[in-house]
């Protein structure tokens, strides 16, 4: 067991996989030679060449398409989009062709695909470098979405996204990379697609969070404890298929939830586990299932400020949480 | 538009409460959330902060009047475009009287008393016989009356709550809405006899005094505190509906008391506490109501309600009364802990800052008269528990031991306790129990634990 930041989580993963099975191969932009932008594919170049980590044009739905290609025949590609605010292009290929591919081919074809979207605001990232994009994936049946919030996850659901028959889109916030660290187990552990898991337990209320986020929710909760308030932090690491059992029963023992995202609230993801609560935990209900996420605005804005207006933090989920408490 | 402001329901059970001092007057400017004046409950005394920001127009409860919970007690002109309003009209008809009350101890007399707004049988009040039933609850929900929860609403189904019970939860949620946890600390503390119909209200308390005396020249009346007057129905009430029974019991507390002065020091360097007689007395109360449960209950009609929870009560002397501060679940503390329960919870008795949770859920009581000296004491049950413990003075005696006279640390415990519930065999097996723990004290070590 080592302690390992985020980023070398996902890096040994990639390292591992590629080492286990040739067929895995790394595409992107800039993902070879340099290594990735944030260095999260370095040294794969060197170790597997240039057949196996391919450098791409700045075009997205050429990455997916490309990928798509390889995966039905026979390979397993793991392209990378080297931020999520640069996904939008190959949102045709990805709704179109790589979510549909199985059902359209009547389980003749499916495809093996990883997609790593480095995600998520509070990095100076301004409008192109910091947004979130679960929601519009989460709506499109034949996909898997996970969000890990840990380096163990991360490493874990990597290797299982990468080892699934059938396309993920695997999260990764930015700004986890290099301020999160954690034990990450040796071995060939890997953390399955679906179950969600309760960080800490609590009975005033249920925060569900992913990514970023869980981490603010924890510091949240702590701060909560101080004044009387148990919150319960569970982290869905999973965003697609959701783990309703695990969300219920969360509910089912502190009787109130608040859901929170860094993407902002309207027809957010959020929207989907609110849904999922009133809908079938109703009688647990002492407080309506209630939503933070970020400001209804077109993008996370650069000046420090407003960046911080923009972001959720410890601090808001509290006031939040105390207001769903005293509901 | 004047806005009015309301008596608060201040907690489970507390339907009404006595104001005490106004702590803004008439054309003080408030603040959201400043303190506006106290209430006093027969649990607790709080600051009402303000709900609004604004000038307090009219004082319509004066200090010392009891009210039910919804009450109109004062009108706020609120901030805003009214205030600016009001403020131009300085000579308006309906602006209040510019005149304060006088801020003395004595309670200011209004001009017009305020008509007794929610007394139920008031004579203001119609001869609708269904108005008169029941002070109207839902006027402390400010009209949200019941509107529950998916599950406040579930619960109550599974525990058969009505409709009348449910209007008798006082809710803290927001506007009054009941929460999980009213219910649950309402359920808590249900005894049968409040199961299904509503249980009729209680009987009136007789008057304190029932009859003014005649004053002799000299003579002085002084009106009662609110906490007296608390006191004095509370205790009333437990003599008028619970026969009375007593014993005592001597325990020879010698090897104790030296075991706590060789030690006291250095506990209170190792545990940061002072460890009192009381903390032992606590810890072993609490053993003996485990072994005789039937003393750590309430009688009522239905039965005899044996209490699970182990929450003792201790009674701290205050300037002007007394109060009965709670420990929770006594009986799973270790000594130290006690002591550390009891010194928090004077202090905070003393301050004037108890929490009406930390005065709720008792379900016996001690009380210490032999911090004052009292060598023995018969003491009255805080109601509706079944029973209440002096711990008298240890006073230094003669006694007889085998066919000697030796001096020894002696202490009377006077047990109270409710005859309906159980005898005096009973009490005599409970008063045994803690005598036996308290002489038997063998410690492990220099430890205060037993």
């Amino acid at each position: 067991m080592a302690a390992k930041r985020y980023l070398d989580a996902i890096h040994d993963a990639l390292h591992e996989e590629m080492a286990r099975d040739g067929r895995i191969v790394v595409l992107g932009e800039d993902v070879g030679r340099k290594g990735g932008v944030f260095g999260v594919t370095e040294g794969l170049y060197e170790a597997y060449g240039e057949a196996r980590v391919l450098d791409t044009p700045l075009a997205e739905s050429c990455i997916i398409g490309v990928a798509l290609g390889m995966s039905v025949n026979g390979l397993i590609p793991v392209p990378e989009i080297q931020f999520a605010d640069f996904i939008h292009p190959a949102f045709d290929q990805i709704l179109s062709e790589v979510a549909r591919l199985r059902y359209r081919s009547n389980n003749d074809y499916g495809c093996p695909m990883t997609i790593r979207v480095p995600y998520g605001g509070g990095v100076h990232g301004a409008l192109y470098h910091s947004q979130s994009i679960e929601a519009f994936y989460a709506h499109i049946p034949g996909l898997k979405i996970v969000a890990p919030a840990t380096p163990e996850d991360a490493k874990g659901l990597l290797r299982a996204a990468i080892r699934d028959p059938d396309p993920v889109i695997y999260l990764e916030h930015k700004k986890l990379y290099r301020s999160v660290r954690g034990d990450v187990p040796d071995g060939d552990a890997a953390t399955p697609i679906g179950p969600a898991l309760v960080r800490r337990p609590g009975r005033d209320l249920s925060i569900f969070a992913y990514g970023l986020m869980l981490h603010e929710a924890l510091a949240a909760a702590d701060a909560l404890s101080k004044e009387g308030v148990e919150a319960e932090v569970v982290d869905l690491r999973t965003i697609k298929p959701l783990d309703a059992e695990t969300i219920l029963a969360s509910v089912e023992r502190t009787n109130r939830a608040l859901i929170v995202h860094e993407d902002n609230r309207f027809g957010g993801f959020g929207a989907e586990i609110a849904a999922l609560i009133a809908e079938e935990g109703f009688r647990f209900l002492d407080a309506p299932p209630t939503r933070l996420g970020g400001p209804d605005v077109p993008a996370v804005p650069f000046s420090p400020p407003l960046e911080h207006w923009f972001m959720i933090d410890a601090e808001r989920i509290a006031e939040a949480a105390r207001k769903v408490v005293a509901y | 538009m004047a806005t009015e402001i309301r008596m608060p329901q201040l907690g489970e059970s507390v339907h009404e409460g006595t104001l005490g001092k106004w702590l803004k007057q008439t054309g003080d400017t408030v603040a959201k959330y400043e303190p506006l004046v106290e209430v006093i409950t027969d649990k607790v005394n709080v600051e009402m902060p303000s709900p609004y920001a604004g000038v307090l127009e009219q004082i319509v409860v004066q200090e010392g009047q009891t009210v039910t919970a919804g009450t109109v007690i004062a009108t706020i002109r609120e901030s805003g475009a009214s205030a600016r309003a009001a403020a131009s009209a300085g000579t308006a008809t309906a602006s209040p009287p510019p005149v304060s009350p006088p801020r003395t101890a004595s309670p200011a007399r209004p001009a017009t008393p305020p008509p007794p707004a929610s007394r139920p049988f008031g004579p203001s009040q119609p001869a609708g016989a269904a108005a008169a039933q029941q002070p109207n609850a839902a006027a402390t929900r400010g009209g949200d009356s019941l509107r529950l929860t998916p599950l406040v609403r579930r619960l109550a189904e599974e525990h058969g709550l009505g409709h009348d019970e449910l209007e008798r939860i006082p809710g803290t949620g927001t506007g009054g809405r009941i929460t999980r946890d009213d219910v649950q600390r309402y359920l808590e503390n249900r005894s049968p006899a409040a199961t299904g119909r509503s249980p009729a209200p209680p009987s009136a308390p007789a008057p304190a005094v029932s009859a003014q005396p005649a004053g002799a020249p000299g003579d002085e009346l002084r009106p009662l505190s609110a906490l007296r007057k608390t006191i004095a129905e509370r205790m009333a009430r437990s003599k008028r509906e619970i026969p009375h029974a007593y014993g005592v019991i001597e325990v020879d507390v010698t090897r104790l008391v030296r075991h706590r002065d060789t030690h006291k020091t250095v506990w209170r360097t190792r545990e940061g506490v002072n460890i009192t007689l009381t903390a032992f007395a606590v810890r072993a109360v609490s053993r003996a109501l485990r072994d005789v449960p039937v003393v750590n209950s309430t009688f009522t009609a239905e039965g005899v309600l044996y209490r699970h929870a182990i929450n003792i009560g201790i009674g701290v002397a205050l300037p002007d009364g007394l109060i009965v501060p709670v420990i929770k679940d006594a009986d799973q503390k270790s000594v130290a802990g006690l002591a550390r329960d009891l010194e928090a919870l004077s202090v905070r008795a003393r301050a004037g800052k108890l929490s009406l949770e930390d005065v709720s859920a008792g379900t016996f009581t001690i009380t210490n008269p032999g911090a004052f000296g009292s060598v023995f004491s018969m003491p009255v049950i805080n109601y509706p528990q079944a029973a209440i413990l002096a711990t008298d003075a240890v006073a230094r005696r003669p006694v007889v031991v085998g066919d000697g006279i030796a001096i020894r640390d002696i202490m009377h415990l006077g047990l109270a306790f409710d005859h309906r519930a159980f005898d005096g065999a009973v009490a005599m097996q409970f008063l045994n129990h803690i005598k036996q723990q308290l002489e038997g004290f063998a410690p492990v070590g220099d430890s205060p634990e037993f």
